[in-house]
């Protein structure tokens, strides 16, 4: 691996001093100059616009280099200041395949003032937290990240580095798999150890959950993944453990950025977060109409549930498709699904099917959503929804535990 | 301006119960089952020429894949694409998305001067969602992904980028490569007369030799990731059917989600 200024190109326009998250990089008599501390996260490289810059890294490493690779990474996602319970899942599962290989479990958390946030990542099973702290930090921006974690990658040497498989984690993770030209494994749903090769085995759902496939990164490193919400489960925490803290120094310029985030608009609807949600209550065509989902709404905000739809209702205009579920639409595992007059079409299932539990309310006992229904409820939904709100409601005044 | 669309041919999902997996491996057999255009593609494609509409920019469609991956460029042509490629040869089986990228990107250089790269939010075979990003990064353009709406002005896109808990506005300069979501807009349907203007259309067929690309970054050779382990999940079965009285029913559904445990 190594970074050359390709001189002929180079106009010294200083866009490469202005990206480098590191001030690595400096233009001395009209030519960009590389220093010591360089970290290869190739910044400089996307910053230039002339050609100009090369960071090299080569195809395959040699195998024998491959053990150089030790410790579990997490990249800690947060918003706001505050943990994506992805992060704290992630750390669960990482925990274990630490554990299994004998080595640490690394947590790497980006932000704007977010230190106060390293403890609970060492409550929550990390050895050590890798922390960038800096304005430009603040909010997600995929150039930013990107290099930051390039330079995480070169000079910690991770062997396995997870992601919550988030619109986050989507966008980061292939970035960064393809800068530093290693394998990454979308929307994992479970990973193991091989036991004779120390291996990840990273195991998903392909083609809508009809298959499954084990995958391997062998000859390339870190083996990258991201991990679907919802899956792995929570680490209890455990204050009393100890960690360290390995501040990472950069000085980013905002500037440097060139897909910039302009404004951030917040949606406090907390119904349309069906991907992370433990329980989602969808409606379908059985609706009839938009005015009618209200009856879904209501069972959602009884339950504290997200809100999903089937196609027909996005396409009708009832909900927005931010709220579908399905091929076109997003794909759900809570704890609970409830499908109330959805027919269950193929393209609706493969995006709730592996849902832990799931309840379907409809009319007709022989649509296909009944066939793989934990709860088949033949009935109409006008008539039973209602009920089971009123039911929830009288049960929680009486004192009966909720979920 | 010139804007390249990549775009997949994927199985059609609706005849995935007839699918026939090899006894002997456990992989697919992919041959013989009806394909379409990867819906995800179809937005894009309809956001290019929407453009092009407008601002009288140039929209070429581009697919790595089978020789029949054709049809689906076809689809596009129809559309209003102004040309289509389609990357193919032996050399390129067995990509990951990683040795995706890589041809993509190769035929991207090739076709030059490309100043807006559309994919789709993800191709729902393997639904990875990570060919937008690993491109642009390849290509060292910037990435926005999961755009619901897409604004060009000049030398400047404006996007809405989707996000859990809202909006992101995000404003860059091009070259850049943007991946859509289902919301940016409906889709037109090809008629007759297009698609037997697109079926005389010439698709030219690049292979390994026409794009500068090393071998060992395509195909099988050129993927880190490696699948080793195929199956079909046992399907779930039915459980209990409840019938009866809605407020009967009421009662037995409340108990099962206020017990989850127990049931
Ligand atoms: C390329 C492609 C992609 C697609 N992607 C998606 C996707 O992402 N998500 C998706 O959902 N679909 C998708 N579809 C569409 C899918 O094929 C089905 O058309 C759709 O899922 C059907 O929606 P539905 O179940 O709401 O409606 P219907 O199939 O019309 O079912 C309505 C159900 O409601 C029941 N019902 C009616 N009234 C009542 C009542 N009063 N009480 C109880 N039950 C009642 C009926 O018995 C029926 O079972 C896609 C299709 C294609 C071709
Ligand atoms: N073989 C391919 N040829 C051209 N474009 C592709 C190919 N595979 C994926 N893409 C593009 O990348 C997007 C994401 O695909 P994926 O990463 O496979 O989910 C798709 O919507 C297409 O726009």
């Amino acid at each position: 691996m190594g970074i050359k200024i390709i001189l002929d190109n180079c106009t010294g326009c200083k866009k490469c001093m202005t990206g480098c998250p590191f001030g690595e990089i400096e233009v001395i008599e009209k030519k960009a100059l590389v220093k010591e501390g360089c970290t290869l996260c190739g910044a400089c490289q996307e910053a230039c616009e002339f050609e100009a810059i090369e960071v090299d890294r080569p195809a395959l490493q040699s195998t024998a280099d491959l053990g150089k690779y030790r410790g579990v990474f997490v990249f800690a996602e947060q918003h706001d200041g505050e943990l994506r319970s992805c992060t704290l899942e992630l750390l669960g599962a990482g925990r274990r395949l630490a554990d299994r290989l004998g080595q640490e479990l690394a947590a790497v958390l980006l932000g704007d003032e977010v230190e106060g946030l390293w403890q609970n990542l060492v409550a929550h099973g990390a050895d050590k937290v890798y922390l960038a702290d800096h304005p430009t930090l603040g909010l997600y921006q995929t150039e930013s990240y990107a290099a930051v974690l390039t330079a995480v990658i070169s000079k910690y040497m991770p062997s396995i580095f997870l992601f919550g498989a988030t619109t986050t984690g989507r966008d980061l993770a292939p970035r960064l798999a393809s800068r530093v030209n290693t394998g990454l494994t979308a929307d994992c749903t479970s990973l193991e150890i091989e036991a004779e090769t120390g291996l990840l085995l990273q195991t998903r759902p392909a083609w809508g959950g009809n298959i499954m496939a084990t995958i391997k990164t062998a000859n390339d490193r870190p083996q990258m993944a991201t991990v679907r919400p919802n899956v792995m489960k929570k680490p209890t925490p455990d204050t009393g453990r100890e960690g360290e803290i390995i501040p990472i120094p950069v000085s980013l310029d905002p500037k440097g950025i060139k897909a910039r985030v302009v404004e951030v608009i917040k949606n406090h609807d907390w119904s349309v977060q069906i991907e992370e949600a433990e329980i989602v209550v969808a409606g379908g065509r059985g609706l009839q109409n938009a005015e009618n989902f209200e009856v879904i709404e209501s069972l959602a905000k009884t339950l504290g549930a997200a809100v999903g739809a089937s196609r027909p209702v996005v396409d009708s205009g009832w909900k927005a498709h931010s709220h579908q579920v399905g091929q076109t639409g997003k794909t759900v595992q809570p704890k609970i699904y409830i499908a109330c007059g959805i027919s269950g079409a193929v393209q609706h299932r493969v995006g709730m099917e592996s849902a832990d539990m799931i309840i379907a309310i409809n009319k007709d006992p022989d649509a296909p959503i009944m066939q793989i229904a934990d709860y088949a409820v033949v009935g109409d939904l006008f008539q039973v929804v209602p009920e089971l709100v009123k039911e929830l409601k009288s049960r929680r005044k009486k004192g009966e535990s909720a979920i | 301006m010139r804007i390249v669309v990549c775009i997949k041919q994927v199985p059609d999902i609706a005849e995935m119960e007839k699918m026939e997996t090899d006894p002997e491996t456990g992989n697919i057999i992919r041959e013989g089952l009806p394909a379409i255009l990867n819906p995800f593609d179809e937005y894009a494609m309809e956001e290019a020429v929407s453009w092009k509409e407008r601002n009288g920019d140039e929209v070429i469609a581009v697919t790595m894949g089978p020789p029949q991956a054709e049809d689906a460029l076809i689809k596009c042509l129809s559309m209003g694409a102004d040309q289509a490629i389609l990357l193919s040869d032996r050399q390129f089986a067995g990509s990951d998305t990683i040795a995706t990228t890589w041809t993509l990107a190769g035929a991207i250089r090739k076709i030059g001067d490309v100043d807006l790269v559309l994919c789709g939010q993800q191709a729902i075979d393997g639904d990875t969602a990570q060919v937008g990003p690993m491109l642009a990064e390849n290509l060292h353009i910037p990435q926005i992904t999961y755009v619901s709406r897409l604004v060009l002005e000049g030398k400047y896109i404006t996007t809405t980028r989707e996000v859990e808990d809202g909006y992101e506005v995000v404003r860059c300069k091009l070259p850049a490569l943007v991946t859509v979501v289902k919301g940016i807009n409906i889709p037109r349907v090809p008629t007759y007369n297009s698609l037997s203007e697109a079926m005389d259309k010439e698709i030219p067929v690049w292979g390994a030799e026409d794009l500068d690309i090393e071998k060992d970054r395509l195909g099988l050779p050129g993927s880190p990731t490696a699948v080793t382990r195929v199956w079909t999940p046992e399907s779930r079965s039915q459980g209990q059917v409840l019938r009866g009285e809605p407020s009967e029913l009421a009662k037995q559904l409340a108990e099962v989600l206020l017990n989850p445990l127990q049931n």
